[in-house]
């Protein structure tokens, strides 16, 4: 395989695990925002915990594997984004520290206010991260200041403060309605009773937020000035992000031009929430289509971004691409071995796991089980 | 305190409490493997509760293992950017692999081992405690083989072109003798903690005569698993010692505080009082041969001492200083193939060179000065590493003799006979957990000043971001982790008080009832 159909595939592999991640614990993080709003009691409120249960840690691993892929794959990009988004990763992290022990320790002890203050942590640990993805990924769009220096020495004059711009915001709505859409699928699948049935009401209106929300950041995004590649950059050399010139005078369109069959994703992103929301008496294909909707959003906004990764505001020239942030020949070759060998071992043994978990969890299984969170 | 030793205090910080949950997972899953097995075996529904009450104290630490090891993958790239881009090529795959080979297999069926009891067959459910116990300990194999190549930098070389480490020969890095002996150390390491936890609070439970049948099973698997396990912890460690005398004669050198080599076979230094300033070793009290034997498994050669290395160092920074000048003539002119030449003869001592950076940005106008300070940098904390080897090993040898004695007392169907025993093993409890943190002390610290041995000093390896921000997550991340483990800790010590009766919501069967009547 070549270089440049390695860094191809190791870009759309990228996007696969950041859907993985958005399809499998969006469900999760949607659950957890939801949680004040469709559960009333602590019953209830157990019935979303136990419905993610069983299920969350593997989800989870979506995340920490794109954070390694992207190590492993992209260390530039790595290094550039992981730092220069420092406090806004740092309060991720937070989040996914305390979201294992909201679910696993709440149920645990039976005082009112432990798990009153666990179901508050549940809840953030679910809101903040769909929030933060979403205005990462805005950012990306409107690029971020950074830059090398000779020893390719990354520095950012990055801000939490300057990261919090309006298109980046709405961005961020954009994907918190996303996964609250896909847990309120979930929801309105894995439980009974209230629970279920004030998820499903929900599934509409959120289902109709998402998609004003989704056209509006399309239409803002086409207004706003993007990244072109204007310099040499060829696809095949070693990956040194200084060695080309960026115009800022492009389009984000310029790909869907370019290639109208790409239009398919944004149009997918909307059927999908279409279909949650008119079939949400059929409880699985509902769940698909919110899915489905997670999925094609990221791919809407990879495919317009492509080939850039990470765009610098500052200094256009030393953006990270497709074409020179990644990894080594060989070590993209050797992952790419280890992926397509794992990666559907993985695929088959979450399959069993949700097959044997099939089925609603229903309140009146959870007050007498032990083992139940 | 400047960012590098806000990031380096952040990482130790996060490191060893992510260490304190890691060990007891690799040794309680497979403890909870062997008293699952004997349930499906036997039939007998009493190993069926003993592995659904110590399963729950497992899932409370597994928990806390799962939050924090978050945060040590993240770190590379918001706290050591620098690093990351530097050896991402290599580090960044064992990293990747882990999440997919290891961490994926556990994460994914831990949620069944607690949630698939009455959804599976007898067989099914013990193949997914076994299929979360392997994935621990593939996860544990991943992760060494990015410390051991920490330490010992094998199958990578410095690319001009992209100004990092790349991979040259990835099986080199996959079979890296430290990572492998590191490896067997660790997971040894985590078996005695893991029977250690059963052993303490089974002889709890002797002691207050409470569930006595649990007890006495469970503290049998712990004494025989843990025997086993403690004997391989220090056979194993000679191993690590071994190899590491190997590429790492520094780090054993300051382990030893042999400031001088002496001629071989080496004595070993028992107990003295180290003197980093003075360079020397006050009151020693050494064993002829003992480390010649153990670092070099020979009788005639000799253990280099630190004067000697620091004195090689020197020469090594030399060389060093060539490569980095040829590095810059390169940037300027990157076709130039003399030149690349030159840097290939120079290039393994490049990370030598770096560590004048410390001292001066030019580092090409370096003084005598400037070299020998920065050569005597090449020697770590002495006093340190010196007494946390010791420690690390006496604890070692106390399980061996405590595990001796309870597989002695199993055995012999004594275990709940003497006080004494059983009130040294409870107290013991804390001692494998005291051990593994030191040993990771003796084995990061002592690679001190270096990230990467020999490529990379570690105060080049932050990140640019500012300072500030690193002290904003150290305190953050010093409150979080405070409060997590004071509700951990809370919620052990109350079900291990409530007892296994109550924590798997109904009585303990008795011994000899079988799976059918009870379930």
């Amino acid at each position: 395989m070549s270089y440049e159909l390695l860094r191809l595939t190791w870009w759309a592999l990228l996007g696969i695990l950041l859907i993985g991640f958005a399809v499998m614990d969006g469900f999760d993080l949607g659950s957890a925002a939801l949680s004040p709003f469709v559960a009333r009691n602590d019953i209830e409120r157990r019935q979303i915990l136990n419905s993610i249960g069983p299920v969350w840690e593997g989800n989870q691993v979506w995340f920490i594997l794109g954070g390694g892929a992207i190590f492993a794959a992209w260390p530039a990009l790595y290094a550039a984004s992981f730092s220069g988004f420092y406090l806004a990763m740092f309060a991720v992290l937070a989040a996914l520290i305390f979201r294992p022990l909201a679910i696993v320790y709440r149920s645990k002890l039976d005082s009112l206010r432990w798990r009153a203050a666990w179901d508050w942590i549940f809840f953030l640990t679910g809101v903040i991260p769909s929030l933060i993805f979403g205005v990462a990924f805005g950012n990306l769009f409107l690029g971020v200041p950074f830059g090398f220096d000779a020893d390719l020495r990354f520095h950012s004059e990055i801000t939490l403060l300057g990261l919090l711009r309006p298109f980046p915001l709405l961005a961020g709505l954009v994907s918190l309605t996303m996964i609250l859409l896909h847990g309120a699928t979930w929801l309105a699948m894995k439980t009974d009773g209230p629970v279920q049935a004030r998820a499903r009401s929900l599934t509409p209106v959120l289902s109709a937020l998402f998609i004003l929300l989704f056209i509006v950041a399309g239409i803002w995004l086409r207004a706003l000035d993007a990244y072109a590649i204007a310099g040499p950059l060829a696809h095949e050399a070693p990956s040194n992000p200084m060695l080309k010139t960026v115009a800022t005078t492009g389009s984000w369109f310029a790909n869907y031009h370019a290639m109208p069959l790409l239009w398919l994703a944004p149009l997918l992103a909307i059927l999908g929430a279409a279909a949650a929301s008119f079939l949400r008496a059929r409880p699985l294909i509902a769940f698909l289509g919110s899915g489905l909707t997670a999925a094609a959003t990221i791919a809407t906004a990879g495919l317009a971004l492509f080939p850039f990764l990470l765009p610098s505001s500052s200094e256009p020239n030393a953006s990270l691409t497709v074409w020179d942030a990644s990894s080594s020949k060989l070590t993209l070759a050797i992952m790419l071995g280890v992926t397509l060998l794992f990666l559907p071992i993985v695929l088959a043994y979450t399959g069993w796991v949700f097959r044997v978990m099939r089925g609603p969890v229903r309140a009146s299984d959870i007050a007498g089980d032990h083992g139940a969170y | 305190m400047d960012i590098v030793e806000l990031s380096r205090l952040q990482f130790a910080l996060t490191a060893l409490y992510h260490f304190l949950f890691v060990p007891l997972t690799l040794g309680l899953s497979l403890i909870l493997v062997i008293m699952e097995s004997v349930y499906v075996m036997t039939g007998r529904a009493i190993w069926r509760d003993m592995t659904k009450f110590w399963g729950t104290l497992f899932g409370i630490n597994f928990a806390m293992g799962v939050a924090t090891g978050v945060t040590m993958e993240f770190q590379f790239g918001t706290n050591w950017a620098y690093y990351a881009h530097y050896v991402g090529d290599v580090f960044g795959a064992p990293l990747a692999i882990e999440g997919l080979m290891a961490f994926f297999l556990e994460a994914t069926l831990v949620g069944l081992f607690f949630f698939g009891w009455d959804r599976l067959s007898k067989v099914g459910h013990l193949a997914v405690t076994a299929g979360v116990a392997i994935g621990s300990q593939f996860s544990a194999l991943w992760i060494l083989i990015a410390n051991g190549w920490m330490q010992f930098p094998v199958g990578a070389k410095f690319n001009p072109d992209t100004m990092r480490m790349e991979v040259s020969d990835f099986m080199a890095v996959l079979f890296n003798p430290v990572a492998q002996a590191k490896f067997v150390h660790t997971v040894a390491a985590g078996y005695v903690t893991g029977s250690m936890f059963v052993l303490a609070i089974s002889a709890l439970f002797l002691l207050q005569k409470r569930h006595r049948p649990l007890a006495l099973r469970s503290m049998t698997v712990a004494a025989s698993f843990g025997l086993a396990a403690s004997l391989c912890v220090v056979v194993l460690g000679d191993e690590s010692g071994y190899t590491a005398s190997e590429n790492q004669k520094m780090k054993i050198a300051a382990i030893e505080s042999m400031w001088e080599t002496e001629p071989a076979p080496a004595s070993f230094t028992l107990i003295g009082i180290p003197d980093r300033e003075g360079r020397k070793t006050d009151y020693a009290v050494k064993i002829p041969w003992v480390l010649g034997l153990i670092t070099t498994r020979s009788v005639d050669r000799e253990v280099p001492g630190i004067n000697d290395l620091v004195k090689l160092a020197e020469q090594r920074i030399r060389n060093g200083l060539i490569a980095y000048e040829t590095l810059a003539k390169l940037r300027a002119d990157r076709g130039n193939a003399n030149l690349r030449r030159q840097l290939d003869a120079h290039v393994t001592d490049l990370g030598y060179a770096l560590l004048l950076k410390r001292y001066r940005p030019d580092i090409e106008n370096a003084t005598q000065d400037d070299i020998a300070r920065a050569a005597f940098s090449t020697v770590p904390n002495v006093p340190v590493l010196f007494w946390a080897f010791r420690l690390m090993v006496a604890c070692g040898f106390w399980f061996i003799l405590l595990f001796g004695t309870a597989f002695y007392f199993s055995a012999t169907r004594r275990l709940d006979k003497y006080r004494l025993f059983l009130r040294a093993a409870l107290f013991s409890l804390p001692l494998p957990w005291f051990a593994a943190e030191l040993g990771w002390i003796v084995a990061e610290y002592g690679r001190q000043p270096w990230v990467i041995e020999g490529v990379l000093p570690t105060f080049l390896g932050v990140s640019g971001t500012g300072a500030s921000n690193v002290l904003f997550s150290l305190i953050g991340f010093a409150v979080f982790y405070s409060g997590l483990a004071i509700a951990d800790v809370y919620l052990m010590v109350k079900y291990i008080r409530l007892g296994p009766d109550e924590t798997i919501g109904h009585p303990v069967a008795a011994p000899g009832v079988t799976n059918e009547v009870t379930a």
